[in-house]
């Protein structure tokens, strides 16, 4: 059986998709910037595509800026705002421990730039709550960045609550979204978010495409130098057929965003029972906030990339935060930040499911994974030593 | 391009000489749980000659392969045979490994050692201190 379990890390392109990009690579693949017809023809097919995405996120067409995806928009959201605040004397910024590294590697640039960066703790269950933003904005604070859903435990933040607080305290609020659009009820005016970053490969769209919403008045820095396409905000030839693509993605997303929860919810929650009978295995971040196609447990005494070889075996395709799949040489930083110790972390396996996902696949992975992880605890010293009592468990049962 | 090689592969798929010996005659245990690999080998010598040899193994496949494939390397071979094996001629055997994963090599060896050198330290054999790690030094990573 094939079982493509990891829709966190990229997914399958939807017929929509394929099917709304390829007009404009055959027959309207003029230069959005040309005058003659089918420039104009794409021109329009352009601006269309911004006015559908902009209703898609509950904000006006002037708002969207078309990107190479999450880390661009991530990156041009951030320095914006810190170029802004900067002017004001303002060099503050609020984010969590568990942010994308788009974000943290931003922040931490910035920091050597002077910048003062406040990581708020994400607690055991991997959320943030609002009323620590709020306590964490000063004088000098010019943004608050939190993810809307994290990308390994899949947690979902107060996104409208610390928008809020935001607002109500005059400070830039933005969100990485890029695991939660197409996937969760997102409206950005009624959220108070100012600036969102999305990625079109999340969502059954095409690979090197998203958004950056930047509410109006928010002034962009440019990441990129040249002409006045996106006006002149994000320069070069515009990726009209991945645009197109992207669109017609996430409004096929957003339309069925009620329908494809109330299918994942009962399947994920059915996978987290499966894995929870294994001995000595505890579930990642909250039960309940998280995203309805996210499962991350840590096994102890295992290594999480022996584990996704051998499910790769059995033709499962999923992810890990083990330090070996990372190719560096610390687990995951949302491991560790939602307080798992090194060890386990090491031990940890993410499944993410999609809307094609059947029950009979579920059952098949719970089967899998309970027998991969005996086998490695059968070969494992680390695993003998916490059932000879030599080490201690970390979890209770 | 796979990640791994084919013998890789196969060690990881198929490690030869999983498990304990039960009263052996040396033990060597390299890496620590904070690093995401612990090696274990457990040694039998008779009348200067590897007999057998078992290793446990918790780390990544290449963890996993380097074990069985040093196991291999030394089975059935006198003790000063084992004494020479070297990361390197782990990593030949197979067929290469990436470069962030040469560190499993590096346990591998350090195993072996450590689990001679415990057969020295139990059976009250003078050795030359040098040629052998003290303990596992975890100079492959930098947790310590």
């Amino acid at each position: 059986m094939k079982v493509y379990a990891d829709n966190a890390a990229t997914t399958k392109m939807s017929r929509t998709a394929i099917d709304a990009m390829l007009p404009y690579m055959e027959t309207v693949f003029g230069n959005p910037s040309s005058l003659y017809t089918i420039g104009q023809e794409a021109k329009e097919a352009l601006e269309n595509a911004r006015e559908r995405a902009a209703r898609c996120l509950g904000c006006t067409p002037r708002e969207i800026t078309f990107t190479s995806g999450g880390s661009e928009s991530d990156t041009q959201a951030i320095i914006s705002a810190a170029r802004a605040g900067e002017k004001k004397g303002k060099k503050h910024i609020i984010s969590t421990a568990f942010e994308h590294h788009a974000v943290l590697h931003t922040l931490k640039r910035l920091e050597k730039e002077g910048f003062e960066i406040s990581l708020l703790d994400v607690h055991s269950n991997g959320i943030v709550t609002p009323a620590e933003v709020e306590a964490a904005i000063r004088e000098d604070t010019c943004l608050v960045t939190v993810m809307f859903a994290n990308n390994e435990v899949g947690t979902i933040q107060p996104i409208a609550e610390i928008g809020a607080v935001c607002r109500a305290k005059g400070v830039l609020f933005h969100t990485d979204a890029v695991q939660a659009a197409g996937h969760v009820r997102i409206n950005v005016s009624e959220m108070n978010i100012d600036m969102l970053s999305l990625s079109a490969h999340k969502f059954h769209g095409p690979k090197g495409c998203g958004i950056l919403y930047a509410r109006k008045g928010i002034i962009l820095q440019n990441l990129i130098d040249g002409g006045a396409q996106e006006r002149g905000k994000r320069p070069g030839t515009e990726n009209i057929p991945s645009i197109m693509g992207m669109t017609a993605a996430l409004e096929e997303a957003c339309a069925s965003i009620d329908e494809v929860t109330a299918k994942l919810i009962p399947l994920r929650n059915r996978l987290i029972a499966g894995l929870s009978e294994i001995p000595y295995s505890e579930l990642n971040g909250d039960a309940e906030h998280r995203l309805p196609s996210n499962v991350n447990f840590c096994f102890e005494g295992i290594e999480g990339e022996s584990l996704l070889l051998l499910l790769d075996d059995r033709g499962i395709s999923a992810s890990s935060g083990s330090a070996c799949t990372s190719g560096s040489l610390d687990p995951s930083h949302v491991l560790l930040a939602i307080g798992r110790p090194h060890e386990v972390a090491h031990g940890s396996l993410r499944l993410s499911i999609g809307e094609n996902t059947t029950e009979e696949e579920i059952d098949y992975i719970i089967k899998s994974v309970t027998e991969v992880v005996a086998q490695l605890r059968a070969m494992s010293p680390f695993w003998r030593d916490l059932v000879t009592g030599k080490r201690t468990h970390v979890f209770a049962k | 391009m796979a990640l791994y090689s084919e013998k890789v592969m196969d060690h990881f798929r198929n490690p030869r000489n999983v498990g304990i010996i039960e009263n052996a005659d040396g033990v060597g245990e390299a890496g620590n749980p904070v690093c995401g690999d612990i090696m274990k080998i457990y040694l039998k010598i008779d009348n200067d000659v590897i007999t057998d040899v078992k290793f446990e193994t918790f780390g990544c496949g290449s963890a996993i392969a380097s074990s069985s494939m040093a196991t291999e390397l030394i089975k059935g071979q006198p003790r000063a045979e084992a004494l020479k094996l070297t990361n390197k001629a782990v990593t030949e055997a197979l067929d290469g490994l990436p470069a962030h994963k040469l560190h499993c090599s590096v346990l591998a060896e350090e195993a072996i050692k450590l689990a001679v050198k415990d057969y020295y330290d139990k059976n009250h054999i003078e050795y030359d201190h040098s040629l052998l790690p003290e303990e596992s030094g975890c100079a492959h990573c930098h947790c310590d």
